[in-house]
């Protein structure tokens, strides 16, 4: 059967959480280890932790995080954030992440993602995609001026609105499509999307579905929503409508807003497969 | 989450093989995790003497067999097996056990299970990479399986399967029916990945190496 992922993710710097997390019975709050542990225990189908540690002398942190992560949480997870060359994925898989996400490296320099795919297999390899709407305007070089242009494809994104992908945490518009760059990205060989809506995030709006589904509709790969949820019904709703099979989320999870147990009740409700909490 | 069977599966020495590919380490940790002696080798004196034999697989059928067949490390795991001593194969790990397979088209698997790996086909997302329940056979479900309960939910990775067939001992459904588990006398081997299965992938670790105790 089809199931969805229920994906909590971990901010981290330096090996350590960040973005606040507000479990009473945790020891140490900031320890990556003991809350992928929590979340594992709660039922999370897999974990990301986005690495934004900013200098690479650090980096020896979140390799010895992974490393002591993979001793005691045995579900998949994902790493991204700084991984820029085969040898940075090298030393994140052999550490024990089980894929790693690439984002402003794959954009510089597209091969890097059949060479990591070569190496390790597409599987291990997650484009991360920060995407923000752009306005059809003057610059709009398809000649597509949106009026009307609801035929092909019948889906709900299909109305001719458009997302070009940002790095930098979404202050840097690199122009490309990001409905283009998913597709190529499969094509050299990600395994898998996560896809992230720069307008949402944060706003607990829920996720950008209209991107979430055109994505979804252009791959034939996986892809995680991202960016936005404040309830479980938005959770649902990136499967049911995005047409997204893993769904992610941070602070409702880190602030007990509600937990990954009720994300899955709702989504079970929904009449959404996933795997219950034991 | 507690360790489980710790008295019956640290006086069993595992040994993982270690052909240099993907990672490897998630399966050592998940058994360390459970209390068994446990050793990542390429060393086929190491693989000899094992209580109990892991071929681990992340990554592709072709690369896989050429870093196997590179380090002589086919012969090794052949010899074991003959000795009757327990062997588990994941993800490819139990796809290269069979003749061939799609994926890598010229390549021989090692042929110890009859028949060849296919793609998966059908209205799904490849790879499937999820958690999904396994539908086991026989009326007495094998022994690996013992205390998951009547359909466990596991974690799958993977975009090739083989197809059901006598050696069969647990099914799953993903676009098609395809081999979850197999079991040929001392030969068990899963499509997915028990070392990323939390609490029933553990389990059924400790029944592995509970079986090597025997």
């Amino acid at each position: 059967m089809i199931t969805a992922r229920v994906i909590p993710c971990l901010d981290v710097d330096r090996g350590r959480v960040v973005k606040g997390v507000n479990f009473v019975d945790l020891r140490d709050a900031g320890d990556p280890v003991e809350l992928a542990a929590r979340y594992d225990a709660e039922g999370a189908d897999e974990l990301v932790f986005l690495d934004i540690t900013a200098s690479s002398d650090d980096r020896e942190t979140t390799i010895d995080m992974v490393s002591r992560t993979a001793e005691k949480v045995f579900i998949p997870f994902t790493v991204g954030g700084g991984v820029r060359s085969v040898e940075d994925a090298r030393r994140l898989l052999r550490a024990g992440a089980d894929k790693v996400g690439v984002n402003t490296a794959a954009l510089e320099r597209p091969e890097l993602l059949s060479e990591i795919a070569d190496e390790f297999g597409a599987q291990c390899v997650v484009i991360a995609i920060d995407a923000r709407r752009v306005d059809d305007g003057p610059g709009d070089t398809n000649g597509d001026d949106g009026a009307g242009d609801e035929t092909a494809g019948g889906h709900p994104a299909n109305t001719g609105q458009r997302w070009q992908v940002f790095t930098r945490g979404g202050r840097v518009n690199t122009g490309v499509d990001a409905i283009e760059w998913a597709i190529r990205a499969q094509d050299l060989g990600a395994g898998e999307v996560l896809l992230t809506s720069m307008d949402r995030d944060g706003t607990k709006d829920g996720f950008d579905l209209e991107l979430t589904s055109a994505v979804s509709s252009a791959v034939t790969i996986p892809v995680i929503a991202s960016g936005g949820v404040g309830t479980p019904q938005h959770l649902v709703e990136g499967v049911t409508i995005g047409g997204a099979t893993g769904v992610l989320a941070a602070s409702v999870f880190h602030f007990g807003e509600f937990s990954v147990a009720e994300a899955k009740s709702a989504l079970s409700e929904a009449g959404v497969a996933v795997r219950p909490n034991e | 989450m507690t360790p489980q069977n710790e008295s019956v599966t640290s006086s069993v020495g595992v040994k993982v093989v270690d052909y240099g590919i993907g990672n490897l380490r998630s399966a050592q940790k998940a058994f360390e995790f459970i209390g068994s002696d446990v050793e990542l080798t390429s060393d086929h004196a190491s693989i000899a003497s094992a209580d109990a034999l892991v071929l681990p697989g992340v990554g592709s059928f072709g690369p896989t067999m050429e870093a196997l067949r590179r380090l002589g490390l086919d012969d090794s795991i052949r010899s074991f097996i003959n000795s009757g001593r327990p062997f588990l194969g994941i993800c490819v790990g139990m796809q290269v056990l069979y003749e061939s397979s799609e994926e890598s088209p010229g390549v021989d698997g090692l042929g110890l299970i009859p028949g060849v790996v296919t793609e998966l086909t059908g209205p799904v997302r490849t790879p499937q990479m999820q958690w999904n329940t396994v539908q086991l056979r026989g009326e007495r479900p094998d022994t690996v399986f013992d205390d998951l309960g009547a359909e466990p939910w596991l974690y799958f990775v993977h975009s090739y399967a083989a197809q059901v067939g006598e050696y069969t001992i647990a099914s799953c459904e993903y676009g098609q029916k395809f081999s979850a588990a197999i079991r040929r006398e001392n030969i068990v081997a899963t499509q997915f990945h028990p070392e990323k299965s939390s609490r029933a992938g553990l389990r059924l670790l400790a029944n592995f190496v509970a079986s090597a105790s025997r």
